[in-house]
């Protein structure tokens, strides 16, 4: 045997795997680049908008009156629209997702419509039908009622344009919950309400804390059906996103310590659903096998 | 029974009430019944401890039920942390709160390994006789149902097909189903009525001798255990070993028409081989003619 011969098959070897480990080093590269690009771009705005102005700077414009005035608007319309999504929207997605009828699929799909649909063409929808000269505007002037302008337009527009994000994921909530459950709870004697608001809801925590937070996160946020149906008015009807458009040509520092108001106000909201959804997880889950995993996912 | 499907005919009645009657279209919804179910997997709420469940169903607290079956000290568990067992009896304990009229149990050693399904079937055995209430046993197992019931309705095909005692079930099978449920061998063959009885020429060849009057074709029912061998030569009945195992604690012979349980032996013969010719032979009285009282 020749040293050639000894020592060739080795050298091969340690060439292949120097060119596998050059492999390696280029696919990791390559992979932080993807990852630092696609996160930059994601925050580069937000950095932006928290470092536009000193700090101080800052806090002093979430003081000016068109922005305290607009907390104001936006707090109290999205706490009642709210309240009313959650309140209405829950027995209609318990009776959707645990009812079996015909149509059903039709009714799930025509919930979702406001999801594909413009903002600024829901806000036409809204004045069209509910205002003075709407399908209803005779109706609701004959009851002395004028919604249009109005700042239960704008509990209108954010329910319009927010509800079927919570209704969506409370419906999927309301499916994943074990039937036999609910069959049990009626053969110990809970009717129909007590189903639903002692096993059903509960089990179905989750998802619907995932479901009301991503509605409750796009309420915040509404804009373009709002303007439209109810205008912007300060003190009224101008939500914190119409007061970052009005007083972007008026004040840009404003507006922009508005943004950074809402950014906050939105990344809080994101944080808690989720430390709801873990929390709820941790507490409820790891079955052991043979039971049946009835736990809502959201 | 529970109320949960709703049947296409027929008539459920409780005492003097009525939950379900088809012609009338008359159907009591769950909550208005007052039935313990206990479904398969005991669908214990997951996010109600086990006092929360028991009280669930209760109108006032009652924490004697738990006590009743043993589980008191369970009371802050929840149901993910319990065993099977402990699970039934959280289920059991619920069904009780609601003060039912009538347990309804299906299959409730279903979700249960070997070794605690018979602890458990035992315990609930005992349980539900000092309940002094009807209880409506649903299993597939016919070891269970000899545990739990004192009567044994058989459903073949959704027809019921038998309604008697377990040992009544072994000594006249209305059906060879319900002879094959209670582990019988079940056979053809003709039947020739004689001084004692009759004797039935089995269609796999070979005659047994029954006690029973019967002519023309028939099916008999043979336990195990009531067969036993003999030398090929003496006996009418002959057949050959498939294999050889133990079963709790005697011999589980299988042949190639039969199968038969016969005590180890203990005299010196040599044991069974595969493929060895047998014979057979049972007393008269255990040859059973199907469907006959």
């Amino acid at each position: 045997m020749t040293a050639a011969a000894r020592s060739g098959f080795p050298k091969r070897r340690d060439e292949a795997s120097w060119h596998g480990a050059l492999g390696h080093v280029a696919v990791v590269a390559g992979a932080a680049v993807v990852i630092a690009v696609v996160m930059a771009f994601l925050l580069l705005p937000i950095v932006a908008l928290f470092t536009y102005q000193p700090v101080h700077d800052l806090i002093n414009n979430f003081g000016a009156k068109v922005a305290t005035d607009a907390i104001l608007v936006s707090l109290k319309t999205n706490m009642i629209a709210f309240a009313i999504m959650i309140a209405l929207s829950t027995p209609f997605a318990y009776l959707i997702g645990r009812r079996r009828f015909r149509g059903r699929s039709v009714v799930v799909t025509l919930v979702e419509v406001p999801l594909v649909m413009p903002p600024a063409v829901a806000g036409l929808g809204l004045l069209v039908a509910f205002g003075r000269f709407g399908l209803l505007g005779h109706t609701l002037t004959v009851l002395g009622i004028d919604l249009a302008f109005t700042q239960a337009a704008v509990v209108l527009a954010i329910l319009f344009v927010a509800s079927p994000f919570y209704l969506r994921g409370a419906i999927a909530a309301f499916e994943a919950v074990d039937s036999t459950l609910l069959d049990v709870a009626g053969t110990l004697g809970a009717g129909p309400l007590r189903r639903m608001l002692r096993v059903a809801v509960p089990l179905a925590t989750a998802g619907l804390g995932a479901a009301a937070a991503l509605a409750f996160a796009r309420g915040v946020g509404e804009f373009g059906a709002t303007i439209l149906f109810a205008g912007s008015f300060e003190g009224t009807t101008q939500t914190l996103p119409l007061a970052v458009y009005s007083l972007f040509d008026a004040n840009l520092d404003q507006a922009i310590a508005i943004g950074v108001l809402l950014i906050v106000v939105s990344a809080a909201i994101l944080l808690a659903s989720k430390l709801v959804g873990s929390w709820t997880s941790s507490r409820s889950t790891s079955p052991s096998p043979g039971e049946r995993s009835s736990y809502a996912q959201s | 029974m529970a109320g949960l499907e709703r049947p296409r005919a027929g008539r459920i009645v409780l005492g003097d009430e009525v939950w379900f009657d088809a012609p009338r279209k008359l159907h009591i919804s769950p909550e208005r019944r007052r039935v313990g179910y206990l479904p398969q997997d005991y669908a214990l709420f997951p996010h109600l401890t086990v006092a929360g469940n028991v009280r669930f169903a209760a109108r006032r607290h009652r924490p004697d039920l738990l006590e009743r079956v043993g589980i008191a000290h369970l009371a802050g568990a929840r149901p993910s942390q319990l065993s099977g067992g402990e699970r039934q009896r959280v289920a059991l304990a619920r069904a009780l709160a609601r003060e039912p009229r009538v347990l309804l149990l299906d299959e409730p050693f279903g979700a249960l390994d070997t070794i605690t399904r018979q602890e458990v079937r035992d315990q609930l055995a005992d349980l539900l006789n000092t309940l002094r209430l009807p209880a409506l046993v649903v299993t597939h197992s016919f070891d269970d149902a000899i545990v739990l019931a004192r009567r044994i309705g058989v459903l073949d095909r959704g027809r019921l097909v038998q309604l008697a005692s377990a040992a009544e079930l072994t000594q006249s099978p209305a059906t060879a189903r319900v002879a094959a449920l209670t582990g019988a061998n079940v056979l053809d063959g003709t039947a020739t009525p004689s001084a004692t009885g009759s004797m039935i020429r089995l269609t796999t060849g070979g005659e047994l001798a029954s006690s029973q009057r019967a002519s023309g074709p028939v099916q008999i029912a043979v336990q195990p255990w009531e067969l036993e061998l003999c030398d090929p030569v003496s006996t009418a009945l002959t057949d050959t070993v498939v294999s050889v195992r133990d079963d709790h604690g005697r011999l589980l012979v299988r042949l190639t028409k039969f199968s038969l349980q016969i005590r180890p032996e203990s005299n010196g013969r040599p044991p069974l081989a595969e493929g060895q010719s047998v014979g057979l032979r049972a007393a008269p009285r255990d040859v059973r003619v199907i469907g006959r009282p």
